[in-house]
Formats: C-alpha cells, sequence, structure tokens
C-alpha cells in the first residue's frame, strides 16, 4: 500500500461548537474516525465557501486538539484566525453546519521516549497545536515551558485549559502590550538557560522559525518546526508548498510542507529560501 | 447496459475519466482516497530527462475560481519514474497515461524510447505546453514548426500502436492550425487545454504574486476557453481523439466538454479542492448520460456539433 496520507479520510464533518476567542474563533467539529488518528502536529484541509464558492482551494488548519471519546464521538478542535476569505466563512459558521473535511494530514511532534526538557514556541495562533503537545508531554512527565509571541496582546492564543499543562508560561508582544517587549527569539536564550530546556518544539511564521533555528544551533538543540508555507491541497498533489529540505543522504530537494511537513527537524531545512532555488539543490 | 467504455486512438479504457498531468501527483497520494483502477486511466506528471527542482516559491495565487500556479515541472526525472513510480502503479493495476515533457525536440524523442514498451501504459501524452518554461520561445505548442517536430520524434522513435497525445496550449492565435500540424506529424490524438498564461499582483506590495511572476491559470475559470477549443478543433479534425480538461468539477462540466467533442475528460485542479472529485465527475457524467436517453457514451461525443446550429 501506499504510505502516504495513509491515516486521511473525508468526512462530512459538523460544528458542534464556534466560540469567537479574542482575535480567533475556537471551533469544535464533530469528525467520528478521523480523531482517533489524530497527533499533535497534523492538520485538516476543509473545503470553504460552499457549492457555489469562487474559492476553489482547500484551507489547511493545524489542530488545536483532538478526543476520540465524549458524548459527541470523536471531535477535532482549530483555532481559526480569520483574516482570509475563506478563514472568515469558516469561522462565520453556525453550529450544526457541515464542512467537507480531509484529515488527518501532515507529520506530527516526535514525543520524546524518555522524559525531556521541552521548549515550546508559538507565534500568533500557531500557539494552537502546542497546547495538545504539551498535554502528552507532560503525561510523559516532560517539564514543559512555553514561550508565545504575537503583534499585540489580543492575539496571544492562551486558554486557561490549555495552561494546565505548562509548567512557566511566557509571553512577548511586538508592541510590548503583554509580557516581554521584542520577538519570541530574544527571550529564549535566558529561558533556555534557567530551565535547561533540551527539545524545542515550534510552530508560527517562517521567519520565527527560521530566528528560533539560529538559537537552537547556539545551543545544540533538537528543533521541531512546524513550517507554514501557503498549500492549494493539502495532500500532496499540487507541489504548491514546497521548501528546501535537506534529506538523510544530504541532498536539498523542494520537499512537501504537506506530506514531509509541516512539523519538519528544523536543522534539515534551509531557511530563509523564499524566493529562491538555493544553490546545489537537486535538479536546479 | 449503459456503455461508458471510451476509444482513445487504439487503447479502450472502461470509462472515460483521467487525472490531468501534474495534478496526481505520483498516484500514491490519491490511493488512500480511491483505488486508482476505478479511473479511465491515471495521467502522470510530466516527466523530463533529468531531476528537476522546480521554481521558487510563492508558486501558487488563488484567483476567482481558478488558480495560478507556477510549478516548473518540479519532478525526479525519467530514471528515478521508472524505477519507482510506474512499478507502483503498475501495483495497483492501473492503466497510465505517461506525460513526458522535453526541453529538446531529442529529449521527447529519447523520453518516448523510454517508456514506450512499459506494461499497464495505455497512452503517451506529449507534453508541448507547458507555460512555466524560463523562454516562452520555448513553449514547443505555441509554433507549428516546433510543435511538429516534436511530435515527429516522439512518432519516429515509439513505433508501434500506444497513442500519442499532443498537449496543446489555449495561448495561440488558431489552435486549429496547431492541431492539424501535430495530426499531420503522427499525433494519434490531442490533450486540451494546458493552463492559459497568467498573473496576479499583490496590491500590498506592490508586485507580482508569483516569484517567477507569470504562471497558468486553471480551474472552472477557463472551462469557457475548454470548451471553445475543443469545439473548434473537434469541427476541423473530428476523427482526432481528444482528452478534454479545463476546470472540471462536476459532470455537468465534463458533459459540456463531452458535447463539444472531447472522447476523454481530465480532472485537474478539482482535486485540490477535493481529493475524490475525479470519482465523483465519473459517476455524475454517467447519470447525466443516463438521464438524456445516451445508451453508450460515444454517442454523446460532439453532439454538439450534431444539432444542425
Amino acid at each position: 500500500m501506499s504510505a502516504i496520507n495513509v491515516r486521511a479520510i473525508q468526512c462530512s464533518a459538523e460544528i458542534i461548537s464556534n466560540k469567537k476567542i479574542g482575535a480567533y474563533h475556537h471551533m469544535v467539529f464533530a469528525v467520528s474516525d478521523m480523531a482517533q488518528n489524530a497527533r499533535p502536529g497534523n492538520f485538516v484541509a476543509i473545503s470553504v465557501g460552499g457549492e457555489a464558492s469562487a474559492l476553489i482551494l482547500r484551507r489547511a488548519f493545524a489542530i488545536y486538539r483532538s478526543s476520540d471519546k465524549g458524548s459527541a464521538g470523536g471531535v477535532i478542535e482549530l483555532v481559526i484566525a480569520p483574516h482570509g476569505a475563506g478563514s472568515k466563512w469558516l469561522a462565520a459558521r453556525e453550529v450544526h453546519e457541515k464542512v467537507d473535511m480531509v484529515g488527518p494530514l501532515g507529520t506530527s511532534f516526535g514525543i520524546p521516549t524518555e522524559p525531556a526538557r521541552a521548549l515550546l514556541v508559538g507565534g500568533g495562533y500557531g500557539s494552537a497545536p502546542l497546547f495538545g503537545l504539551a498535554e502528552i508531554l507532560k503525561a510523559r512527565g516532560c517539564r514543559v515551558d512555553m514561550v508565545l509571541g504575537a503583534s499585540s496582546a489580543a492575539k496571544i492564543y492562551a486558554p486557561l485549559e490549555g495552561k494546565r499543562s505548562v509548567s512557566s508560561l511566557t509571553l512577548t508582544t511586538d508592541d510590548g502590550s503583554a509580557g516581554i517587549h521584542g520577538l519570541v527569539s530574544d527571550a529564549l536564550p535566558q529561558i533556555i538557560e534557567e530551565n535547561q530546556s533540551e527539545i524545542i518544539y515550534s510552530c508560527g511564521p517562517m521567519a520565527m522559525l527560521e530566528a528560533i533555528q539560529l538559537v537552537a544551533n547556539k545551543y545544540e538543540l533538537v528543533h521541531q518546526a512546524s513550517v507554514e508555507e501557503s498549500m492549494a491541497c493539502g495532500i500532496g498533489v499540487c507541489m504548491t508548498c514546497v521548501v528546501p529540505m535537506r534529506d538523510p543522504d544530504g541532498v536539498v530537494k523542494m520537499s512537501r510542507t504537506c506530506i514531509d511537513g509541516p512539523v519538519m527537524d528544523g536543522s534539515t531545512v534551509v531557511w530563509g529560501s523564499k524566493g529562491i532555488i538555493p544553490e546545489g539543490t537537486w535538479g536546479a | 447496459m449503459f456503455d461508458f467504455s471510451t476509444q482513445l486512438a487504439s487503447s479502450l479504457l472502461p470509462n472515460p475519466i483521467v487525472t490531468a498531468s501534474g495534478c496526481a501527483g505520483s498516484g500514491k497520494e490519491l490511493a488512500q482516497f480511491f483505488p486508482l483502477q476505478e479511473l479511465g486511466a491515471i495521467v502522470t506528471k510530466s516527466i523530463m530527462l533529468n531531476p528537476r527542482s522546480g521554481r521558487a516559491t510563492p508558486r501558487m495565487a488563488e484567483t476567482p475560481s481558478g488558480m495560478l500556479n507556477s510549478i516548473g515541472l518540479q519532478g525526479p526525472g525519467i530514471d528515478h519514474f521508472l524505477e519507482n513510480d510506474i512499478p507502483w502503479l503498475q501495483s495497483q493495476d492501473a492503466r497510465i497515461i505517461v506525460s513526458i515533457a522535453g526541453e529538446t525536440v531529442d529529449d521527447y524523442g529519447v523520453l518516448a524510447r523510454r517508456v514506450r514498451a512499459l506494461s499497464n501504459v495505455v497512452g503517451v501524452e506529449v507534453n508541448i505546453s507547458c507555460p512555466n518554461v524560463e523562454n516562452r520561445g520555448m513553449v514547443f505548442s505555441c509554433h507549428p514548426d516546433t510543435a511538429r517536430a516534436a511530435i515527429e520524434n516522439v512518432r519516429r522513435n515509439i513505433g508501434g500502436d500506444l497513442p500519442i497525445l499532443a498537449k496543446l496550449s489555449p495561448d495561440v492565435t488558431d489552435i486549429v492550425a496547431i492541431a492539424r500540424e501535430v495530426m499531420d506529424a503522427g499525433a494519434d490524438g490531442l490533450a486540451l487545454i494546458n493552463t492559459v498564461l497568467g498573473m496576479v499582483i499583490d496590491i500590498n506590495t506592490m508586485k507580482p504574486k508569483l516569484a517567477q511572476k507569470t504562471g497558468g491559470l486553471s480551474g472552472p475559470a477557463i472551462r469557457p476557453i475548454a470548451v471553445r477549443a475543443i469545439y473548434q478543433v473537434h469541427a476541423a479534425l473530428p476523427k482526432a481523439p481528444i482528452i478534454g480538461m479545463g476546470g472540471v468539477a462536476s459532470g455537468s462540466d465534463a458533459l459540456e466538454l463531452v458535447l463539444a467533442g472531447a472522447s476523454a475528460i481530465s480532472v485537474g485542479t478539482a482535486t485540490f479542492g477535493n481529493p475524490t472529485a475525479v470519482i465523483k465527475v465519473r459517476d455524475e457524467l454517467q447519470e447525466l448520460l443516463i438521464q438524456r436517453g445516451f445508451d453508450n457514451f460515444s454517442d454523446a461525443v460532439g453532439f454538439a456539433h450534431r444539432l444542425g446550429s
């Protein structure tokens, strides 16, 4: 059998909750069997706009949390930032409406086999998949420190239930409206040194992930980054969402972030490659 | 019993719905959603002699009822393709139309020879119309003489009766003239249409959205262009089988292309929005044909030409 998308199914998912939280919408979908295979870092792809829509591409959303038990059966929770036509349409859906969903897709965060001291770093709504990850790490006996950054306080997503799983939470904002005035990457060295962090998990904009990789290099830490590239299909057929990535043989290839990602070993990504094909890339 | 089969030159397909080149990955990506055997055939991405990185990102921009792409033929090259992708597709019992793309006329001949004798291969699509090449002068299908040279070289190298399907660009003044030229050069059929060259400018950055500025427009936005091109070519060359494509997302979209003259239908961009679009199109098209009283698919091909209008 094929080794791609093997856990993915397509289903009609009923919205069972849609709440506005700060700048974001927290939405819960009844997805039956899709939930049992969802891991932190995976994403779903949702068709938007309805039958007569001019929006023809699926939208990819990182899974915030998933559960395969409970009164609604399997559920998947998403945090939506309504800033494009597709995400605005989705955030405006009412409870009991249904959407066409494909998932779970992509790679997930690797969980250490032994308890480790983990540092989770999120930018904006990129914090969403980190809370599900924090719960799992905590349950495995890991120390979990979290740093969340955004342009302003309203754009930090840190719900109360999420905070329970973390040992410490540091906020940074570009405008100083909450926490440390500055970028997440500026805050990292001190946190890493204080907590003796051993592994970094991150999710957010590419520039932030690149800055985190520089810090990870300095402290020689493993960095699992959930990258963000715009996708057209989410299932590996369109070749749109590629980033240059060094494969195990050391060859740089344009790799699909929907299949080889979104969670990638940060040390294998050739960062800062938007708009260029790095020299030496296979087939360049 | 409705007969859904279709004849593409010497190849008989159990149904007329196929994927579009570059829209079905290696096949493995879609196999989780339906058995590939269910398709009339899977059309592979256009394969080149050497590995190719494709173009820099951003490579995609969504547009009203469509999208621009500038992938630039990213692919592993023919050796890797023959070692990995083809055996896997054969193991799935899929019928395969191999799409080939060359940088030179010679490349087309070499590629044709490499793929001519593979089991399960029911046709070779000769992509002479990819818009995402550095030199627009290199779009073979934009000039009658280069279109002819590429197809002649494939014909010389393929021998036998494996159907050669020439994929043409709509970005020409007279697509019928190009179609005549490639049929005359030895093609057995045509694939109409490739994407339409387009551009999007981001009004915030005030620069083109795609890294390489231009891209190929696909999706429902280009369907009327496809219908027109297929209609014109079928009127002029009624015996040339046509694989029609361009914005097909439903059975009624497919029927439109069939009535214009398509003997098979490729579903491309719709797969990006729905992994099972190909199967949906197939089932809806069959239902629509039965509702209209057709006993077999072939009777509907080019039906719009028969109304005496």
